[in-house]
């Protein structure tokens, strides 16, 4: 693959955040490991699937990419510029080409704002066209993601969840971004409306050729959106691969738990599979395992899991993996 | 076909609010046979946890009503049961689980005292005897350490293990019945299949019928062997749980089937959405309540409201089209 079909290059990327004790003087006692040397790449126009259970610091590397957070160590390499070098009207600008939607479509929307002001807010900020071309631009932008132009003079209470969920992609379209960061786009909407919302996320992605960083815990939605799909666990990448090789033949132990966990809506196929019930939860990343993080609920766990990190190697042709037994898999 | 243990007819729930009354619930009728588990799928808002919570008298009165309908369990209907008699019933006979361990759990109260409170109330255990039995619970539902953990309040659980104490309580007087309402939403996958084999081990140890409310047609597949589904308030179909996945009848079950994508499929097929959103109660509609979002709609669905039809052997249905001709049936 071509050097300039990479769009997003994170290199080691680190997000800590302190936990602090006494109120004048706060004195650090620990941190949460949230992320804990994250490294991909996203080429242009693809679907990269990001999927962890909750805590796993698959949304703090979302903010963190997009300097909503300020990481603690790494790079983050976006369209050649390292974000984490520039700030104030430098960031902003680079900011147009990079957006979010975020989860819960409830709380993300400003509910004393017209929906009209909402989706032009971006264009205000960023001081594009005259007030009549934004009103226009705005119409544009509902109709794209297949709202009423007319509802641009109504509050976001007055609207059905889905119908939010699409408020707020056409505020993430506003600024023609490149890239954007689907933060669990569907997970607060009801079965029958997903599928609206991810079907809209990918004609959107075609017509715009948008690329597209998607988080979320369920795995199913992330197969069937992303190209390529990595896995997280407390604040690490276990395994990176193409969505087939992922889904067909994941090489770590958690991403093969995390398979057989899904429950399947079919109920001979699901009678017929092997499960794989991990026991007990997932650590604190305040205090994460030594060695490999999964250890402690892996069940082919030896004594170097808990010694070494194993590294996360190239174990087929674009089939990242980090465990010391993954080649038991092949 | 085992005997019937509680036969639900006819149940309207009604709240009323400043905008007007919510038809919550409009005539739902199902039976429950001994040791059965039965699923109950629909988005939020068909009416699922509502006709539970009806059941067990456990709906707020005033603003909800229960407007009309029976539900006899062993001769009595439990709906016109004086709040005293349901008192006996729920947490002995019937109990719930509920979607939120961190809401349904009462954060300033331990563990123990909260397992040994219907021990002590239904089946009137003095205290040590309660607190050995609410160890022996704790165990049951795998949690390590069982009896020291007794002194512990909710925050100390994860979410995983708060869901094992609920299950244990519910379970701790032996019920005939277990409601278990979204149990597993709230939760990570690996931690949902936990729980839900152990809801199958203890199912199976015990004997208990169970009713799994869902929106996840998926868990429901592993688990139930009938499943209902339900929308705006009604019962749209209902089948044995093959029968429900291979020979789908309504157009709305289709279509939720149709949005799932599958982790099993291979390709990328487009997911097939229904359009519109879901039904507004404010008004109890005399036409077929899917029938604004249904692409197989004739003049009679807007007509009158379909009844539940037989279709096939146990699978009835609430459709005036035959989907497999898209014409009347």
């Amino acid at each position: 693959m071509a050097e300039d079909n990479v769009i997003l290059r994170v290199d080691n990327l680190v997000k800590h955040f302190p936990i602090t004790r006494g109120i004048i003087v706060q004195k650090q006692v620990g941190a949460v490991h949230a992320v804990d040397g994250v490294s991909f790449e996203v080429k242009r126009g693809e679907t990269l699937g990001l999927v962890g259970e909750s805590g796993c610091g698959k949304s703090t590397t979302g903010r963190t990419i997009l300097q909503l957070y300020r990481p603690t160590s790494g790079s983050v390499v976006f369209d050649g510029v390292d974000l984490i070098k520039i700030k104030g009207e430098e960031l902003r600008h680079m900011r147009r080409k990079m957006q979010m939607i975020f989860q819960d479509p409830y709380a993300s929307l400003n509910p004393r704002m017209t929906v009209g002001e909402i989706v032009g807010e971006p264009l205000i900020v960023h001081k594009i066209g005259t007030q009549k071309e934004i009103g226009e631009r705005v119409a544009n932008l509902l109709e794209l993601v297949g709202l009423n132009p007319a509802f641009s003079t109504r509050y976001p209470h007055e609207f059905s969840g889905g119908q939010r969920q699409r408020i707020g992609v056409a505020r993430a379209l506003a600024l023609q971004p490149s890239f954007i960061v689907c933060d669990e786009p569907i997970s607060a909407l009801d079965v029958s409306i997903q599928a609206q919302v991810v079907n809209l996320l990918e004609d959107l992605q075609e017509q715009f050729n948008l690329t597209y960083l998607f988080i979320a815990h369920d795995l199913s939605m992330v197969k069937h959106i992303s190209r390529r799909v990595a896995v997280m666990y407390l604040g690490v990448i276990v395994e990176l691969a193409g969505r087939d090789n992922l889904y067909k033949e994941p090489l770590h132990p958690y991403t093969q738990a995390l398979l057989s966990a899904v429950p399947i809506p079919d109920p001979v196929a699901d009678s017929k599979r092997q499960r794989t019930i991990l026991k007990g939860d997932v650590p604190s990343p305040v205090n994460p395992p030594s060695g490999c993080r999964f250890r402690t609920r892996c069940p082919i766990a030896e004594s170097i899991c808990a010694e070494k990190q194993p590294e996360f190697r190239e174990l087929k042709a674009s089939h990242f993996v980090a465990c010391h037994f993954a080649e038991r898999f092949v | 076909m085992s005997d019937i243990l509680l036969d639900v007819q006819g149940l309207e729930t009604q709240f009323k609010t400043p905008d007007g009354v919510v038809h919550a619930v409009n005539g739902v009728s199902f039976g429950l046979n001994e040791g059965e588990t039965l699923g109950i799928v629909g988005e939020s808002g068909c009416g699922k946890s509502v006709t539970m919570l009806s059941l067990l008298k456990l709906i707020p009165t005033p603003p909800g009503k229960i407007t009309a309908g029976s539900a006899n369990y062993f001769g009595h209907d439990l709906l016109t049961m004086s709040n005293d008699e349901i008192r006996h019933v729920r947490g002995a006979q019937i109990s719930m689980i509920f979607q939120d361990p961190m809401t349904s759990l009462n954060p300033v109260l331990t563990i123990g005292l909260q397992l040994t409170e219907p021990l002590m109330l239904h089946l009137g255990m003095d205290k040590q005897q309660a607190l050995v039995r609410a160890a022996e619970l704790l165990e049951m539902v795998g949690i390590p350490n069982a009896k020291d953990r007794l002194s512990d309040y909710p925050h100390q659980f994860s979410g995983g293990m708060r869901q094992r104490v609920m299950i244990a309580m519910s379970l701790s007087c032996s019920p005939q019945i277990l409601i278990a309402d979204e149990p597993t939403t709230a939760l990570d996958v690996t931690i949902q299949a936990q729980i839900i084999e152990l809801v199958k081990r203890l199912r199976d140890e015990l004997g208990m019928a169970i009713i799994w409310i869902t929106h996840d047609l998926g868990v429901v597949a592993g688990l139930a062997r009938r499943v209902i589904v339900m929308y705006g308030g009604y019962i749209i179909e209902e089948a044995p749980v093959n029968e429900l996945y291979f020979n789908t009848q309504h157009p709305y079950t289709i279509g939720l089937m149709g949005s799932l994508p599958r982790v099993d499929e291979s390709g990328h097929p487009r997911l097939v959405s229904i359009d519109g959103s879901p039904p507004v109660l404010y008004e109890k509609p005399n036409h077929c309540p899917f029938a604004p979002r249904c692409k197989y709609a004739m003049e009679r669905c807007w007509k009158e409201n379909p009844t539940m039809e037989m279709v096939a052997p146990d699978h009835r249905v609430a459709c005036w089209v035959d989907i497999k001709t898209g014409r009347a049936r």
